[in-house]
């Protein structure tokens, strides 16, 4: 690399950070105004709501998209339900010029959501949502039992491996298990992480088949008022629960959660875990352990460490393995680590979803989509914000080059990841089922007319 | 199906020709109507019967009995209401009862839901009685594409199938028949995780073929029920309003009882009274959610639900309603994002919203059948909280000595909605014959409890 190249970029750089803090920090309508005339990815959300159906083929299905509720939150909080675009054009100059601070996704109806009411009046429930991808929502917040560093909606990078133990898991399984291939990971904008399955055969699941999916993922029961939320029964754990553990749970748990969130650091704590033990006898001799050793040598780093060991070499001696105390370490770990996914969400179609590359209005990031092959790298404290966008674009102000104004921010490599990992091989796959589709139907055409 | 008024002729050689839906044996399918003549007397009666057996599976499941104790249950219930000396005249009275039952439950969604769910419980156990031939048999009529697992592909799943066996509870060592079927077709097992996934396929073991086919059967009998529905309303129910029509209403009543659903017009109450009446009259579940939502100021979606459409069928008005949940969710959210974000889903309970049905308050089962997840609060307190918790609460609402005892015993056993009675008993020092198993009962039948000896109370004051 000449040298002419390296000060070219770190004049560039000085730029990009001088023009950035020109651009005051936060959230405001005419950032968002810019962000929706300059940056925000119309065509490819577009064609993603249109699987395919946006083409030429004769297949296609013309009315699709156009049956996709969108919904917007605006400024003063007025909420408008039932959008409908049939165009990439009409979404775009809709969401211009109306600047939702919120733009939420909702099911495919039966007919165009936006004219419900004319259908409404000629009888039996004809406005019924007929598709939706499979979502899933997890919010941090549901995790304040398990973490000590944030509460509510704040995270940090030493809570944030609890959504990277998520990803991990669900991906896993949804493509393993249940055969799907198109999967969308965002951020949610603040607190967690939203799901989107957008396989065919996702999108076309009953609210029943979605619930049993929900269920496959849940090891919670009994709510907030049973002290053990975590129940494994059976002699040992189906495949997808073993597999689980072994290859996220515990080692999460161990590498990661007991230091970062120093789960034995304190008496309450230590509390909170031998809660979890049936056998009053097994946890209170722990308790005795753990006072004694209080006052000893190990320092405050291996505490954590230290009295997990013992309360596993505890637990798994022959002398507790009686039935009740077997499956108790990994409930422990399953308590403290396993995913907890907001179920009504995943149950229905009808539910709305926060829609990718939304800007949060109280965090001012952009929900950007999160590549699940990389997960533990994501990092939420350095997701682009809405200032930080503008700012670059500012200093990328005397550049021509480049087709697309978001090519020159730090939005690019986030539409990149989406339209090469996400987008395109999910519409080659709509294509080819689209094209099966058709001439299975003209083979039968063909079959009756010959009869 | 023909109804005669007085005599009747053939029935049996009628039913299994022309293909009632009498599948191998002992079991019918129920797809087609059967070309029956029935006499209007045993149109009730059977129907009666039938609706004793049903009845008694969702007692059942409302205790939350296990697969195993519910299997002993529906074939003690059949033999009770249901047998006949005479296996033709017993499968008659089955193809019929079951087919004017679907004219008494194809009238709301509500009915049709709970008739569908007993239904298929029915099926489901009646299925496992059967031998593996007319299991067999069962599937083919039901027209199920499936073919046994290959042994090479069966050899390369061995293990993990071992597994998913021991994983539930079963022995080690795997059945020889399985097959794979998209796991779309067997939801159930599915949320049990009761099978083996891969690549989108459910591995189904013979034994639980029975999902598959009960898939199928629900299936059916939806589509049906929705079809018995239009003709109902359009035809039927004029057609016969002198003879079947009220039949048919009475049939629905004399079941249900009065509706405690739906919210009782005479009734109305107002959020400045709701402290006051929970403290007297609401069931515990409603309590909970109560002192809950009055300490977060939240409640999550299936809180909400529980708990407004109880307060709705308690005669909250919608404005009233609005009012109330803003003054709690405001503390938290503030009022803007409840108008946004909470308000529609109000309004939508009230059938002011969407698809405007108007949403009913949930019953003893359905919310012991809940399933609460971390952060949740609704479900049935009986079922759901942990002992120390419930004996707490129970503590609470001023009950102790023998009666707690008695209570939590009654838990031990599942017996939920009895210990909830015995719950009302203990505190409103009466007896309640009819056992509770809704909680807007339990409202109204506190509140005139309450009402009768107010009024001995003045009465006594003005002699
Ligand atoms: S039995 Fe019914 S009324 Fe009583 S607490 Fe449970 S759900 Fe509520
Ligand atoms: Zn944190």
């Amino acid at each position: 690399m000449g040298d002419e190249r390296v000060e070219a970029m770190e004049i560039d750089a000085q730029q990009r950070q001088e023009v950035a803090a020109a651009v005051p920090d936060g959230f405001n309508a005419d950032y968002l105004r810019i962000y929706y005339g300059k940056l925000f990815p119309y065509g490819d959300f577009f064609k993603w709501l249109a699987y395919g159906n946006d083409a030429k083929h004769p297949g296609c299905d013309q009315s699709y998209i156009g049956r996709r509720e969108l919904s917007f939150t605006l400024e003063n909080d007025i909420y408008l339900r039932f959008q409908s675009f049939d165009t990439a054009a009409e979404l775009e100059t809709s969401i211009k010029e109306k600047c939702p601070f919120k733009i939420d996704i909702g099911p495919v109806y039966s007919v165009d959501p936006a004219k419900r009411h004319a259908y409404a009046q000629s009888g039996n429930n004809v406005f019924v949502p007929v598709e939706r991808e499979l979502i899933f929502d997890i919010d941090i917040s549901d995790y304040d039992d398990v973490r000590y560093c944030c509460s509510g909606a704040d995270t940090c990078l030493d809570c944030w491996p609890l959504m990277t133990i998520v990803i991990k898991i669900l991906d896993t399984s949804l493509r393993g298990d249940f055969g799907f291939n198109h999967i969308l990971w965002v951020y949610s904008g603040r607190r967690g992480v939203h799901c989107w399955v957008c396989d065919s055969r996702a999108r076309k699941l009953s609210n029943e088949q979605r619930s049993a999916i929900a269920d496959y993922f849940r090891v919670y029961k009994g709510g907030e008022n049973s002290l053990k939320k975590v129940s494994l029964t059976g002699p040992v754990l189906h495949p997808f629960l073993a597999r689980s553990y072994t290859d996220v749970l515990k080692c999460f748990f161990e590498d990661k959660l007991l230091h970062s969130q120093q789960l034995f650091a304190s008496e309450e704590r230590c509390q909170k875990i031998l809660e979890l033990i049936p056998d009053q006898n097994v946890a209170s001799e722990l308790h005795d352990k753990w006072q004694g050793n209080r006052r000893s040598s190990i320092s405050k780093e291996d505490v954590n460490a230290a009295r997990w060991e013992q309360l596993k070499t505890t637990l798994q001696s022959g002398k507790h393995k009686t039935q009740g105390l077997r499956r108790c370490v990994e409930e422990i770990v399953f308590s403290y680590t396993y995913p907890r996914l907001d179920m009504e969400v995943s149950k229905h179609m009808n539910h709305l979803l926060k829609a990718p590359f939304c800007i949060h209005p109280k965090t001012g990031r952009v929900c950007v989509p999160i590549d699940p092959n990389n997960c533990e790298d994501f990092d939420p404290t350095a997701v682009p914000t809405l200032s930080q966008l503008l700012g670059e674009l500012n200093a990328a102000g005397m550049q021509i080059d480049s087709e697309n104004d978001w090519e020159r921010t730090s939005l690019e490599k986030y539409i990149r990841f989406f339209r090469t990992s996400f987008l395109q091989p999910m519409l080659k796959a709509c294509k080819e089922e689209l094209e099966t589709a058709y001439s299975a139907k003209l083979q039968q055409s063909k079959n009756t007319l010959s009869w | 199906m023909e109804i005669v008024r007085s005599q009747r002729q053939l029935a049996a050689a009628a039913a299994a020709a022309s293909g009632g839906g009498s599948g191998a044996g002992a079991l019918p399918t129920y797809r087609v109507a059967p070309q029956l003549e029935v006499r209007l007397e045993e149109f009730e009666l059977f129907a009666i019967d039938r609706l004793r057996v049903l009845k008694g599976i969702s007692d059942g499941l409302s205790r939350g009995k296990r697969p195993e104790e519910m299997e002993k249950l529906v074939s003690e219930l059949w033999k009770a209401h249901m047998r006949h000396q005479d296996p033709a005249e017993a499968l008659n009275k089955d193809i019929i009862s079951h087919f004017v039952l679907r004219l008494v439950y194809c009238r709301t969604e509500e009915l049709r839901k709970w008739f569908l769910s007993m239904e298929n419980t029915l099926f489901r156990y009646r299925f496992r009685l059967e031998s593996p031939e007319s299991q067999r048999l069962l599937m083919s009529e039901f027209q199920l594409p499936y073919k046994a697992l290959p042994h090479s592909e069966f050899e390369a799943v061995k293990d993990k199938l071992s597994q998913v066996a021991r994983s539930i509870g079963q022995s080690a060592s795997v059945e020889s028949v399985f097959f794979k079927v998209p796991f779309e077709e067997v939801p159930d097992l599915v949320a049990s995780r009761r099978v083996f996934l891969s690549k989108g396929y459910a591995y189904v073991a013979m034994s639980q073929v029975v999902s598959l086919v009960v898939t199928q059967f629900r299936c059916n009998i939806s589509k049906a029920l929705v079809l018995t529905n239009r003709k109902w309303t359009a035809t039927i129910k004029e057609q016969e309003k002198d003879r079947l029509t009220p039949i048919v209403e009475a049939l629905s009543n004399a079941y249900f009882g009065p509706d405690y659903s739906q919210p009782n017009d005479a009734t109305e109450i107002s959020p400045k009274d709701i402290d006051q009446l929970a403290r007297t009259s609401f069931p515990l579940c409603m309590r909970h959610m109560l002192e809950k939502l009055r300490e977060n100021h939240h409640l999550k979606h299936g809180g909400r639900m529980q708990f407004g459409l109880f307060l709705k069928g308690a005669g909250l008005k919608l404005e009233d309603a609005l009012t109330f949940w803003r003054s709690e969710f405001s503390q938290k959210v503030g009022s803007e994002r409840f108008d946004k974000e909470y308000a529609y889903s109000i309004r939508h309970n009230y059938g002011k919203e969407g698809k405007r049905t108007d949403y009913t308050s949930y019953s003893c089962q359905k919310i012991i059948s809940a399933t609460p997840g971390v952060g949740d609060h609704h479900g049935c307190p009986y079922r759901h909280f942990g002992e120390e918790n419930l004996r707490a609460a129970l503590n609470n609402m001023g009950v102790g000595g023998n009666a707690l005892e008695g209570i939590l015993d009654k838990v031990k056993n599942r017996h939920y909605q009895l210990a909830c009675t015995m719950t009302f008993e203990a505190t409103h020092g009466v007896s309640c014959d009819t056992g509770i198993n809704h909680p807007n009962q339990y409202f109204s039948e506190s509140q005139k409890v309450l009402q009768a000896k107010n009024q001995t109370v003045q009465s006594q004051l003005s002699t």
